[in-house]
């Protein structure tokens, strides 16, 4: 089991637990939850290549995960600002009670 | 001889660390710097409560403790004491395991940051290339103590103080990042010591501290400002008012997790001053260049008392500003101040040495500062009050 | 692998499994940021310090917070009545052991993947910010923008309506 092998299990498994978390449950900010920890995972598995790849010098793994980093934030910023407003209309957070397209 | 005085610490550590074998001499090094760290900040700690106690006292016409010691030098020792052998109390409905860790996190994290800080010449405890981001990451991580304490107490007060707590410290989060840009521009380099050597250098005994270059004064001011409000001190100490909000987000914190929480507070205040010393006003460096005899550790010290100092002198001076007061200031005066000091900082790096760039640069940061100050701030509603409540 | 490696491995996936499993949503919060720190250090670990100190730095002391702040605002700090998994969680669950299983088996039979031992030369911020400025800087102008949309675009949809527009 070589390190590139055990940080990319790793990855593989945060990714996974990521996306049952979006969706199994029922908040919809636990969802929000699930895809940072897959954006994470992501990241993790950007890094060990760059780390383990042939180019370290290129920078061009973590590049990406930075850029990464700024557009996962963004997103959960936006994310977020749309889950309050969908509680300030509608009272509540569940996905399931949110089924039907009227308002 | 000054040679020795000024390294005498680490000279002190390679002769202790000689006793040992080889392979644990590395670590053994590392064990002792956090020794002497963990020993010297909480006794700056004490020092500096004891300073406040007595400096606001006479600022406000009182005498303060004067019974603990001679004028009350150990008056910090029995409030220690104290506070040790309070009963701890955790509210019934609390959330055990969050309210005990809240304490725990603020002065794990508020120790690391101080690892990075140059204490003198060749004492920093980590080298890192990146010294000034892990500083600010630490930073960053106070804030989600502050919020764990305020929510974990299940007290609308706290959570109210948690809450106001936190947008406080996001709000000026970015100003102080950005007043410190301005220096790593300069600078080349996010790493404190390099920081510091940069300003160590004299042009007819005077020092080149960042402090004494119009960009530098007005980043020093837009950091000192977000310093103040960073750690919650007066006057944007709305989250902890004890006339306000009882004690804000650690109403229900007793014992020694309260001390915990003081101590944090206050070496988070060493800190961020310890910080500042570094960034604006040389670190460890002497202010003349006859003066270097001094060692560099007494200079470090001495400026970081000096600006707690001048905390204290805030404190007992100005009213307490409101919440929506303050995050105004922030985000229409602080921000786009320190925006405008990264150009200004930009054009004194491009225009040659001389007088010229000392006067375009100053010119450029009085005139926006009196526009903004005398147009942006004098919006002063009279009339009714509009109340908007919370959804 | 070191022993350091295992442990932080371990305390990552326990607070990933922690933030979906609880029932209280602040604690999830609160694991979330637990699984956060241990990728830091994991990034420390493969020498990309500027990638794990800006980890700390936007996703505990930005996202974290961010996302504390929305479930307070949203009144979700109480257990909800009637469960918290939503009615279909068992199609979420298999399909997750899919993709898991689908990514592992990918990851340990490929031979082709040679992890370089070697010394890495040290990253210096002024690599980065040599590339930042260089070879991407279209990229960095780009994510500019879309701050500033998400910035702007955020403050609108969280906004208070207009009393009329009710």
């Amino acid at each position: 089991m070589n390190p590139l092998t055990a940080y990319l299990l790793v990855a593989a498994l945060l990714f996974a637990i990521g996306l049952a978390g979006a969706l199994t449950r029922r908040n919809a900010i636990l969802v929000l939850i699930g895809i940072e920890l897959m954006l994470n995972a992501a990241n993790l598995n950007l890094i060990a290549f760059w780390r383990y790849g042939p180019h370290p010098e290129a920078l061009t793994g973590m590049m990406f995960a930075i850029f990464s980093i700024a557009v996962a934030a963004a997103e959960a910023a936006v994310g977020l600002g749309l889950v309050i407003s969908i509680h300030r209309h509608s009272k509540t957070t569940d996905l399931d009670a949110m089924n039907r397209m009227k308002g | 001889m000054s040679e020795n005085a000024d390294q005498i610490f680490v000279l002190l550590r390679h002769w202790i660390v000689g006793f040992l074998p080889a392979g644990l001499q590395e670590i053994a090094g590392v064990v002792l710097s956090v020794i002497a760290i963990i020993a010297i900040f909480p006794t700056l700690f004490a020092l500096a409560v004891w300073m406040e106690r007595k400096g606001l006292a006479r600022m406000q016409n009182r005498i303060g403790p004067n019974r603990a010691g001679p004028f009350g030098l150990l008056q910090p020792i029995a409030d220690g004491i104290k506070s040790l052998t309070k009963e701890d109390i955790v509210p019934l409905r609390a959330d055990a395991v969050v309210h005990f860790l809240a304490p725990v996190l603020l002065v794990v994290v508020v120790f690391m940051g101080i690892a990075v800080l140059p204490i003198g010449r060749n004492m920093t405890l980590v080298h890192m290339d990146s010294g000034l981001l892990f500083f600010f990451a630490m930073g960053a991580s106070t804030e989600l103590s502050v919020f764990m304490a305020g929510w974990s107490s299940r007290n609308k007060y706290s959570l109210l103080g948690a809450m106001r707590g936190v947008a406080q410290m996001i709000s000026y989060e970015v100003p102080l990042l950005m007043s410190s840009v301005a220096v790593v521009m300069i600078t080349g380099s996010l790493s404190l010591e390099k920081i510091v050597e940069v300003q160590n250098q004299y042009t007819w005994g005077l020092p080149h501290w960042y402090i004494f270059t119009p960009w530098g004064l007005a980043a020093f001011v837009m950091y000192a400002t977000a310093a103040t409000a960073e750690t919650n001190r007066s006057p944007f100490d709305l989250p902890e008012g004890e006339s306000e909000l009882v004690a804000g987000y650690f109403t229900e914190y007793s014992g020694f997790k309260f001390a915990l929480f003081f101590l944090g507070e206050y070496v988070g205040m060493l800190s961020i001053s310890g910080l500042g010393t570094t960034l604006f006003l040389g670190g460890w460096s002497a202010p003349f260049a006859f003066l270097g005899w001094v060692p560099s550790w007494f200079w470090f010290f001495s400026k970081v008392l000096m600006s707690i100092a001048v905390f204290i002198w805030i404190r007992g001076t100005l009213p307490r500003l409101r919440q929506d007061q303050l995050m105004n200031f922030a985000w229409k005066f602080v921000l786009p101040f320190t925006l405008l000091d990264l150009f200004v900082a930009a054009l004194w790096r491009f225009m040659s040495d001389g007088w010229a760039r000392w006067v375009v640069c100053s010119a450029i940061l009085l005139a926006v500062y009196a526009l903004m100050g005398g147009v942006g701030m004098s919006r002063k509603h009279f009339g009714l009050r509009k109340y908007r409540y919370a959804e | 692998m070191s022993l350091l490696f295992y442990l932080i491995a371990a305390l990552t996936v326990v607070g990933g499994l922690a933030a979906i499993l609880l029932k209280n949503t602040v604690h999830c919060a609160l694991a979330l940021t637990v699984a956060f720190a241990g990728l830091a250090v994991m990034f420390l670990e493969l020498d990309a310090q500027f990638a794990g100190f800006a980890q700390i730095l936007v996703y505990i002391g930005a996202v974290a917070i961010l996302v504390v702040f929305a479930i307070l605002l949203t009144r979700n700090a109480e257990t909800p009545k009637d469960g918290v998994y939503s009615r279909n969680w068992f199609a979420g669950l298999v399909i997750a052991a899919g993709v898991f299983a689908v990514l592992g088996w990918a990851v340990v039979h490929s031979t082709r993947v040679l992890p370089h031992e070697t010394a890495m030369p040290a990253v210096t911020v002024l690599d980065i910010g040599n590339a930042l400025m260089g070879r991407y800087v279209l990229p960095l102008e780009i994510v500019a923008l879309l701050l500033t949309a998400a910035l702007i675009g955020a403050v609108i949809v969280a906004m208070h309506e207009k009393e009329g527009a009710k």
